[in-house]
């Protein structure tokens, strides 16, 4: 039933300093198949694909590709000797043509000149195949995201790859987009080539993928045919949890609590905020104690909503009122004065300042308060700093360390003391547990919900249903720069929550529409 | 992050405007000129004009391919300094040798340059300054600090002075040059490659470019180029002098920018470059002429002052054309 | 000298400082007549004003910009001077007074200058700066007709010849500014922003930092400090010259900056390594001299060694 093989990896071990990433993994990939690779945040997917693909060099282990012994020293070896990977972020470059984009490296030559006509030519037709009719000599930076995915694709099929190894393709394309994807995936697998599919959405695998390998905590749990195991059962690998687990709750920190939080006082209502392409009419409101989960597919307008209310972004219209007042932030710091803070999506680009300590990370947006005539007050400083460190539980050598040293989980945890030691009245958290191991997301989750139940209102971000699902009181949804959906209280199901994401309801924020009604 | 179309659809005016810009500004200057004073538009004036100037389009050709990747080079000016007193010392053994000795010396310290920006990763604008330093120190040791008399029985002088045709020969050689880096941005793998590097170094690097070899070679032609605009320095002025060149760096940042050059890398043009160094001969030439005319009289102080402001209002105004079409 | 980088910043600090310790060493043994107090005051003398520029440049550098236009703004206020206090229709009190203070206040206007450049057009320090690297001195050259001007004014002169308690007043003031900034680095709540911006500019945007009026705030100091330093160097010479004063001390300047350990790439900072990194510069090309070697050779061995200083700091950073 299975083809031969055509890539198998075998007891792949990879250490970097102080982690052990990957013990005796394994992957097996057959001809024409189409393989799903899942596994949570740090099961050691990435770094698994980065050995084969030669991003990175295996400590021990082995791997035969085609029926011969490899070793890539770099993505370009991988390349040349038939492995392609299509990345998440695209990495294409943008200011260049389509078709240059498709044949650079290899452009096709007459008389030892680049042969435009010919190269112009071929992309179209490559494109053509999967029924993408774009002019290929027009920059790569003027299409969308999905035609840059294809463009990358396509490059991938013009080497004559013999896998392919997508990391995330679906991320950032709508429905539409997906099913084309998923068209040229099933013209890779009829012509032979083999695909490697990395996604966290479920229902993808299953429309698309032969077999299934399972990772979790650096090793290889489980290989099997995919129509062989059950959804539930996936999950349940991939946590390593009992199949009961899944089906009731509790994956969260988040522990249940009576969703009434609504009650309180209207802390901030945003109506009708517009600002270019990004956000096309985003209503919301929170209460005082309130978390208020912010849903949307990557793109949908969730970070720039967040940046819009806090003065980082400016709005092209919409009216903001916080605690009854209208307000036009102008910057950070006039959000900041009136008690509002973000915590931002992407920790290393726009939240640690690396090379500073834990002490003046966690007292940046704190220093004018600390400071008298312009000299900062250290005794103070260092009062507030240790009673944070202590109360969040961050493990640091001290508050002299530099945060980049610190894991993940406590980097996060020194921003969100950033703006809790500020005692604001609304925070606005942008994937407040994103790429955080298991034990600190808990934490930072149940340190969320405490807050709020001191009177803090939350603005929560998130990609993971379980945490909307759990941690809010109620869940706007956002769809292309549109709040699409509020829904509160019994309305919350992860069920709900995708079905508004792909789908949208009418929009009526703030009031709670009734889903079903609205579908 | 939503990461829809990054580059938007320019607006067409503006994108003519930053594309051409120069060639505008230039006819323009062209047409005042030669309705304002006499003598502007002869022969003996365009051609001096262009034996002068081809020196700064030498080296502002090279900086063009090492901006393009976006990097920069700042040793320019003292390279042809160096390579001036190397040539001057030569002549006395013909043309030949004067001309390629010297060239070959602005290669291997342009080659050092990319080594180790590429290799060591230091950054351009440092590794070059170093590399400015080194050059105008080995330029003094060389001429002994002062400046070296070129033979005038080799034919060497008749490089820089002579004509060919009727057009100055540093002029044809330096279109030539301009004509083949045209070609090469456009139809050669180095030429695209370059580009890429500039408008995306990881990804290129993951598209299996040779990202080291590349910086290498741009940082190697932008040494040879500014040889050669050493050999013409000496060749025209009869000396080779190890002070000359201080600046010629900033005329030739100039010049690529002028001509729409994106100073980060990734878009850029070798044909407008050529109109950007034209276009500021020609500003310095009319200059000249309205000093003649007598109404105002301008120091040549006052041309870094005049240099200096014309690059502001140039970066002022492509920042303003390039906004929202920034990655 | 920012406690962040505590561990890091130490090993920095002591390559630079063996370095120097090494070069002095050498000149005791090697060099005749190095162990006099003359020997101490020149080296001192000749590296103040390198190092009143590059304590400034540091802070540039230490928010990830350069200032390429240091040597004119020098260039301007040392040619604004004379024209003050040797200005007759001003009370000599006046006109010594005013020339202290005006050319250095006009130095920091063209700072400020490059400041509101990279944050209101947001373009590159490189490029905004070089606007005035070339365009400052031919303003210097043009404000004196690119005339030499020499004088004897022993009150305002006193900047550069001055030796208050047998110590020459521009060392003084250069311990002094050194000692000032560093704890402004260390104590205030400006020095914290410099360094957030340079560590991460937009987290300090997120964070409520003042991004663009620090920037401003850093590029009008380098701008004063740069004012300053020509003031010293034409009251040393007794001469104004402006095609001479500050020429290519924006190298120097960076050089001391990255020998001293501070990141070019910002966010890391190091004073008294700036400091040290000047004196190093200062003690190699007074050697060389003593050694008869010829300044071109100077030249060259300042190149290597910027080379050296920033590969070894990359090194460590990796």
């Amino acid at each position: 039933m299975r083809s031969e093989l055509l890539l198998e990896m075998r007891d792949i071990t990879k250490t970097f300093p102080g982690v052990r990433a990957l013990t005796n993994a394994s992957l097996r990939v057959g001809s024409g198949e189409v393989h799903a690779l899942i596994g949570q945040n740090g099961a050691g997917k990435s770094t698994l694909i980065k050995i084969l693909t030669g991003a990175y060099r295996r400590d021990s282990g082995s791997v035969v590709f085609a029926g011969a012994s490899v070793d890539f020293r770099s993505p370009q070896a991988a390349q040349i000797g038939g492995v392609s990977t299509i990345y998440q972020e695209v990495n294409l470059v943008l200011y260049r043509s389509v078709a240059e984009n498709i044949f650079m490296g290899r452009e096709p030559k007459r008389f030892g000149l680049i042969d435009w006509k010919r190269m112009n030519q071929e992309a179209k037709v490559l494109l053509e195949r999967f029924n993408i009719f774009i002019d290929v000599t027009q920059p790569l930076g003027s299409y969308n995201i999905a035609i840059q995915q294809m463009t990358a694709i396509a490059r991938a099929v013009s080497v004559k790859a013999k896998l392919v190894v997508m990391d995330e393709p679906t991320s950032s394309l709508d429905d539409a987009e997906v099913e084309v994807l998923f068209d040229v995936i099933r013209q890779l697998k009829a012509s032979g080539v083999s695909v490697i599919f990395v996604s966290h959405r479920l229902d993808e695998l299953y429309a698309v993928c032969d077999f299934v390998t399972i990772m979790r905590d650096g090793q290889t749990v489980l290989e099997s045919p995919i129509k062989d195991i059950g959804k539930l059962e996936l999950v349940a690998k991939m946590l390593n949890r009992d199949l009961s687990d899944v089906q009731s709750s509790g994956q969260t920190g988040f522990t249940a609590r009576t969703r009434n939080a609504s009650d309180g006082a209207l802390r901030l209502e945003a109506s009708d905020l517009q600002r270019g392409r990004a956000l096309r009419g985003v209503s919301l409101s929170i209460h005082e104690g309130e978390i208020v989960g912010l849903a949307g597919l990557l793109g949908s307008g969730r970070t720039e909503t967040a940046r819009a209310l806090f003065g980082a972004d400016q709005l092209s219209s919409g009216q903001v009122a916080f605690d009854g007042r209208q307000k036009q932030f102008k910057t950070p710091g006039d959000a900041i004065q009136a008690g509002i803070g973000l915590c931002s999506e992407d920790r290393k680009l726009e939240g640690i300042i690396p090379y500073l300590s834990v002490r003046e990370n966690l007292t940046l947006a704190l220093l004018p308060q600390l400071a008298k005539n312009g000299v900062v007050d250290r005794a103070r400083q260092a009062e507030i700093v240790n009673r944070f460190i202590t109360r969040m539980g961050i493990k640091t050598a001290g508050a002299d360390q530099p945060i980049r040293e610190l894991s993940g989980g406590n980097q996060q945890k020194v921003l969100l003391a950033r703006w809790m030691c500020l005692n604001p009245k609304l925070l606005i958290l942008d994937e407040p547990t994103r790429g955080v191991d298991v034990g600190a997301k808990a934490e930072i989750q149940s340190l969320i919900q405490e807050l709020a139940m001191d009177g803090l209102s939350v603005l929560m971000i998130s990609s993971e249903l379980e945490e909307l699902f759990e941690g809010s009181d109620r869940v706007v949804v956002l769809r292309d720069g549109q709040s699409v959906a509020t829904l509160t209280h019994d309305q919350i199901s992860q069920e709900s929550i995708m079905q508004a994401m792909a789908h949208g309801a009418t929009i009526n924020a703030g009031t709670g529409v009734n889903l079903e009604s609205a579908l | 992050m939503a990461q829809k179309a990054l580059i938007q659809k320019p607006n067409l005016f503006l994108a003519f405007v930053q594309q051409q810009g120069a060639l505008l500004a230039f006819v323009a200057l062209l047409i005042f000129g030669a309705l304002r004073y006499e003598g502007f538009f002869a022969v003996y004036n365009f051609a001096e004009l262009l034996r002068y100037n081809s020196m700064f389009g030498l080296v502002a050709l090279g900086m063009t391919f090492v901006i393009m990747t976006g990097g920069i080079d700042l040793s320019v000016g003292s390279v042809a300094a160096l390579t001036s007193v190397l040539a001057a010392q030569l002549s006395p053994h013909g043309l030949w040798i004067a001309l390629f000795l010297p060239v070959l010396a602005g290669m291997v310290l342009g080659f050092v340059n990319g080594l180790l920006i590429a290799k060591l990763k230091i950054l351009p604008f440092i590794a070059t300054l170093a590399a400015l330093l080194a050059a105008r120190g080995l330029a003094f040791l060389a001429a002994n600090n002062q400046s070296v008399s070129v033979a005038t029985d080799t034919g060497f002088t008749d490089f820089g002075q002579g004509n060919i045709l009727g057009v100055p020969t540093p002029a044809l050689l330096m279109f030539a040059a301009f004509l083949i880096g045209v070609l090469v941005l456009r139809f050669s793998s180095f030429g695209r490659h370059v580009l890429a590097i500039g408008g995306n170094e990881e990804a290129s690097r993951l598209m299996g470019l040779s990202v080291d070899q590349i910086k290498i070679g741009v940082y190697t032609l932008s040494g040879a180029l500014a040889g050669l605009a050493g050999v013409i320095l000496a060749s025209e002025f009869g000396a080779g002098q190890p002070t000359e060149g201080s600046g010629w760096e900033l005329a030739a940042i100039a010049s690529v920018v002028v001509g729409g050059t994106l100073l980060t890398g990734g878009k850029g043009s070798v044909g407008t470059t050529l109109v950007g160094v034209l276009l500021l001969g020609l500003i310095f030439n009319v200059l000249n002429f309205e000093n003649g005319y007598g109404l105002i009289s301008l120091s040549s102080y006052w041309q870094s002052v005049i240099r200096g402001g014309f690059l502001l209002v140039v970066v002022i105004l492509q920042t303003r054309l390039t906004k929202g079409q920034k990655i | 000298m920012a406690r962040a980088s505590s561990r890091e910043g130490f090993g920095q600090k002591y390559g630079a400082l063996l370095a120097l310790a090494a070069l002095i060493v050498f000149n005791m043994i090697f060099t005749r007549y190095f162990l006099n107090l003359q020997t101490l005051y020149v080296n001192f003398t000749q590296v103040a004003t390198i190092v009143i520029v590059a304590t400034g440049m540091t802070l540039v550098i230490a928010t990830g910009g350069i200032d390429l236009s240091v040597g004119s703004l020098m260039a301007i206020s040392g040619a604004l001077a004379p024209m003050l206090f040797l200005n007759e229709s001003l009370p000599p009190i006046l006109g010594v007074a005013l020339a202290f203070v005006l050319p250095v206040l006009t130095a920091g206007a063209f700072g400020l200058f490059n400041g509101f450049l990279i944050t209101r057009y947001a373009i590159q320090p490189i490029i905004a700066t070089l606007v005035l690297f070339i365009a400052g001195r031919g303003i210097a050259q043009v404000v004196t007709n690119g005339n030499l001007t020499t004088f004897s004014n022993m009150t305002f002169q006193f900047i550069g010849r001055g030796r208050p308690l047998g110590l020459p007043f521009q060392v003084l003031l250069m311990f002094a500014l050194v000692a000032l900034i560093a704890w402004v680095i260390r104590a205030t709540i400006f020095g914290r922003y410099v360094l957030a911006i340079g560590g991460n500019e937009a987290a300090a945007k997120l964070s409520g930092v003042p991004v663009s009026r620090v920037k401003l705030a850093v590029y009008g100091i380098s701008g004063l400090l740069s004012g300053l330093a020509g003031l010293i160097v034409i009251a040393i010479n007794s001469s104004s010259d402006a095609n001479q004063v500050g020429l290519n001390m924006e190298l120097d300047a960076i050089a001391a900056v990255a020998v001293g350990g501070t990141a070019l790439t910002g966010g890391k900072v190091n004073v008294f390594g700036t400091l040290i990194g000047a004196l190093i510069i200062q003690l190699i090309r007074y050697t060389l001299l003593a050694k008869g070697v010829p300044d071109a050779v100077a030249l060259i061995v300042k190149a290597v060694i910027i080379i050296l200083a920033v590969y070894s700091q990359r090194v460590r950073q990796s």
